[in-house]
């Protein structure tokens, strides 16, 4: 059992698992801090994201490219299921209270998963790996899948991208202020509306492509939309709601928590995982990098 | 009665209220005057426990207060009053006193009885007073401006506190609420011999009903003394009073 | 208006009377899971409504109480109200461990904590196999000893669920009558003004933390006692009745029927439960139904049927002199 070999395999799941965890819990954590939504339906978008990447793919044939098409479609449709959602209902309820917001994300979370039992029944689905990351590579004696390497290298040259956006461009400036302080921003005249719009949309992307990544992965099935908002959740607790590399810190913690959880005991993870929640909301709830609360 | 040394407070390298002393005798109007962002606010919520303070001491009488829970230095008998109006927005303004004087009383632990019944006369008593008993049956929420100032009023005086804090009590009031408020006030703390520290924009209420003023600039007491000794200190005529005379 | 003085509560209850005397056993069935559920959701009004705390993790308590009862009476095999005591203890005991934690957080942090603790509890619930039974729970939790009954006229000649149906509306009734003597006392005047300003509330010598894990208390001990009498319903008990969507789904019922008002909840449990039976009939996509149904309350009906009722009814009153 403490084989290191064994050890390193574990330790690379772990990663692997993170960096699915990032995308998604990324868009999670930037659009509540930005427009302060907790949104219970980042995993439902996830899950058509899965989806539209198969579906795609059974349009697009057995094409080369087609995997990656189809990723790039299913993501834009995720996003732009996401703006109509928000334009169209969420934004309503931006005064209200929170309760109703969140209970509105939960809202959305049963129709999706309805939604996508109709469309695509409740048979598991997979997607094979593109043909350009199948084969793996040979580490400290561990098979390591080219495809999870890709991964691996994906989610810390996304955070990056973000963060470059955030803090080298105007957009940037704007979505940080947004952030800060909604009112005053309306005040001077900024269109919250399209800041609004565009983070959702954003992080609604970046779901939709978690999910579409995974698909190779892990099966598409009912269920995996619950599943994984859950871990998203714990994810930007141990991090800090609102901070992106919180984020990236959460999710590799977490990754690795689930990934050596087994060797303790089996059902450890559980509760390790909400342990951990619970642990980091008692004694710093803001998160390991998130902001002091009032 | 209210003792406050050297109180100081800093936000994220901004400091607020920087060694600010100051006394409230028994039955003294002390007013603390200053430009916005001065830390006047700041200054009350330090000396009521809302926020702690880093360095500093507040005594109230022979106690030490520095840090104490709200609530805490409410049964002490400090009541506050808000800049901003801070009522109880679904109740009826019977209702957001008689809370009041229902916590106060400490019936606010029984889970039997109606609170519909209780501490109905206090109540009414403090409504009488205040001028509110016409429209005690009003949803609080949709009354006036005025209405609501005079709810914070009587919400604070439920605690039958012996020393009245009041955060802007004219704010946003026109000149004749304001001369109505101020009257209110003066009759309130003459009957009860309360003490009052309040805070103001309004330079004539000031200079009409306060014994002594204190003048707060940048977090710091730039001046303290009767209304003549501030009138005439140089300071405060250059920094606050800009020139009037 | 006239429509205040009528006994509508006292009417209603003597009408449930009589379900098992109607012969069927699926509205004795449905009234006992309406009862049953109107009780939890009204548990957690105590929090939601009166106070003014979001709780995402109520289900614990209900699941606690489902597994304390279900401990003592079928794995120990002591009686019903041993089990029917200890479901509230408990309950309130772990409430005032987690609520503790849980008040010194405000608004979604207080609702996430709230989470994570209801999960771990149905973790334990789920892995504890030796203790609760693990994922195959513990079936067939016994019934209490309703043979006293047979002595009894009328009684005599009821089946064993239309029996128990008449113990949880006894139980039931008594647990309403305790919230509601609660809800209208000064301590719950107290949590009230909590809910509409929890700063000025501090400000008129409310220590809020210490009401806070009190409602919470009380919240759990009467969440564990509908837990209790549903696992002896249910014909058994198993961890999906502590898991986070049992609390999504009291959230929505407390919601639906008007958390503004002390018998929305329970208007709100039996509206949903009869939805549910009406549609599953029909179609598999009772979630979708759900969904939609939540989306619309939300947007056009915020303060639930009672509040669409209220609303409703003022705008006649006021209209009606005129004409």
């Amino acid at each position: 059992m403490t084989d290191p070999s064994f050890l390193f395999g574990q330790f690379v799941s772990g990663l692997t698992t993170a960096m699915f965890l990032f995308l998604i819990a990324s868009g999670l954590s930037l659009i509540f801090g930005v427009l302060r939504v907790l949104n219970f339906a980042h995993g439902s978008f996830y899950m058509v994201g899965a989806y539209s990447a198969w579906q795609m793919v059974q349009w697009l044939g057995p094409r080369t490219e087609s995997f990656w098409l189809a990723v790039l479609g299913a993501a834009c449709a995720v996003a732009l299921m996401g703006v109509a959602i928000e334009r169209l209902l969420l934004r309503h309820l931006y005064g209200r209270e929170e309760l109703y917001q969140l209970l509105f994300t939960y809202a959305v979370v049963l129709v999706l998963g309805d939604f996508a039992k109709y469309t695509w029944g409740t048979q598991q689905l997979s997607v094979p790996r593109p043909p350009s990351l199948e084969g793996a590579v040979q580490l400290f004696g561990v098979q390591i899948p080219y495809y999870s390497l890709f991964i691996m290298l994906l989610g810390p040259l996304i955070a990056l991208g973000f963060w470059l956006v955030l803090s080298r461009t105007s957009a940037g400036r704007m979505i940080r202020a947004a952030a800060l302080d909604r009112e005053m921003l309306t005040a001077l005249g900024a269109n919250t509306g399209w800041i609004y719009a565009g983070m959702f949309a954003v992080g609604s992307f970046f779901a939709g492509l978690g999910g579409a990544l995974v698909t190779p992965v892990r099966a598409i099935v009912p269920g995996m939309d619950v599943e994984i908002i859950v871990e998203a959740f714990i994810v930007v607790v141990i991090g800090g709601l609102g901070s992106l590399w919180g984020t990236l810190l959460g999710a590799l913690i977490f990754g690795q928590v689930l990934a050596f959880g087994i060797l303790v005991f089996p059902g450890f993870s559980i509760f390790a995982a909400f342990g951990l929640m619970a642990a980091v909301l008692i004694l710093r709830p803001w998160g390991l990098l998130g902001k002091p609360l009032k | 009665m209210l003792d406050v040394k050297n109180l100081r407070k800093t936000f994220d390298g901004f400091t607020a209220v920087d060694g600010v002393s100051i006394k409230v005798a028994e039955r003294q109007i002390v007013a603390i005057i200053g430009p916005n962002g001065a830390g006047k606010s700041t200054l009350f919520n330090l000396v009521t426990g809302h926020l702690r303070p880093d360095e500093g001491e507040v005594r109230f009488g022979a106690r030490a207060i520095t840090g104490d829970a709200p609530h805490d230095i409410v049964r002490l008998g400090i009541g506050r009053s808000f800049q901003r109006i801070n009522i109880f927005p679904k109740l009826t303004v019977f209702q957001n006193v008689q809370a009041a004087v229902i916590a106060h009383k400490g019936y606010g632990k029984r889970l039997w009885g109606r609170s519909a019944e209780l501490c109905r006369d206090e109540t009414q008593a403090l409504l009488d007073s205040i001028g509110l008993a016409k429209i005690a049956d009003e949803t609080s929420a949709e009354l006036s401006y005025g209405a609501q100032k005079q709810i914070e009023l009587g919400i604070a005086l439920a605690s039958e506190p012996k020393l009245l804090l009041l955060d802007e009590p004219t704010a946003g009031m026109s000149a004749t609420e304001t001369r109505d408020a101020i009257a209110l006030i003066e009759r309130i703390v003459a009957e009860r011999g309360l003490s009052l520290l309040f805070t103001e924009h309004d330079m004539e209420v000031v200079f009409q009903i306060a014994q002594r003023i204190g003048v707060l600039h940048q977090g710091r007491l730039i001046a303290e003394g009767t209304p003549a000794q501030v009138r005439a200190d140089p300071d405060v005529r250059r920094i606050y009073l800009g020139g009037h005379a | 208006m006239s429509a205040r003085r009528i006994p509508w509560v006292l009417i209603v209850f003597l009408v449930i009377v009589w379900i098992p005397w109607l012969g069927s056993r699926y509205y004795t069935f449905l009234a006992t899971d309406i009862v049953i559920l109107a009780l939890f959701a009204t548990s957690l009004n105590l929090l939601l409504g009166s106070t003014g705390l979001v709780s995402f993790g109520h289900a614990a308590y209900f699941g606690i109480g489902a597994y304390a009862c279900a401990i003592l009476t079928k794995t120990h095999g002591l009686p019903f109200l041993a089990g029917l005591a200890a479901a509230p203890l408990a309950a309130a005991s772990f409430a005032a461990f987690f609520g503790f934690f849980c008040v010194r957080l405000t608004r979604i942090y207080f609702a996430m904590l709230t989470l994570a603790f209801a999960q771990i509890v149905w973790a334990i619930c789920l892995k504890w196999n030796s203790v609760t039974g693990g994922e195959q729970g513990m079936p067939s939790v016994p019934y209490p000893d309703m043979d006293w009954m047979a002595a009894l006229p009328l009684l005599g000649a009821l089946r064993v669920g239309e029996k128990y149906y008449l113990v949880v509306l006894v139980v039931v009734a008594l647990c309403f009558a305790l919230l509601h003597m609660i809800v209208h006392s000064p301590f719950g005047r107290m949590l009230t003004v909590i809910r509409e300003n929890r700063e000025r509330a501090q400000f008129i010598g409310i220590d809020v933390r210490r009401y806070e894990l009190a409602a919470f208390v009380l919240a759990g001990a009467f969440a564990g006692v509908a837990g209790a009498l549903f696992g002896i319903f249910n014909r058994g008990v198993f961890p999906d009745l502590a898991y986070w969507s049992k609390s999504a789904e009291v959230l929505i019922m407390t919601l639906l029927g008007g958390m503004g008002h002390f018998w929305g909840p329970a208007i709100g449990a039996a509206t949903l439960l009869f939805l549910h039976q009406l549609i599953t009939a029909y179609t598999q996509f009772w979630p979708f139904i759900l969904g939609t149904i939540l989306i619309v309350l939300l947007f056009v009906f915020p303060g639930g049927i009672v509040g669409a009722i209220h609303a409703f009814w003022t705008r006649f009153r006021k209209r009606g002199p005129r004409a």
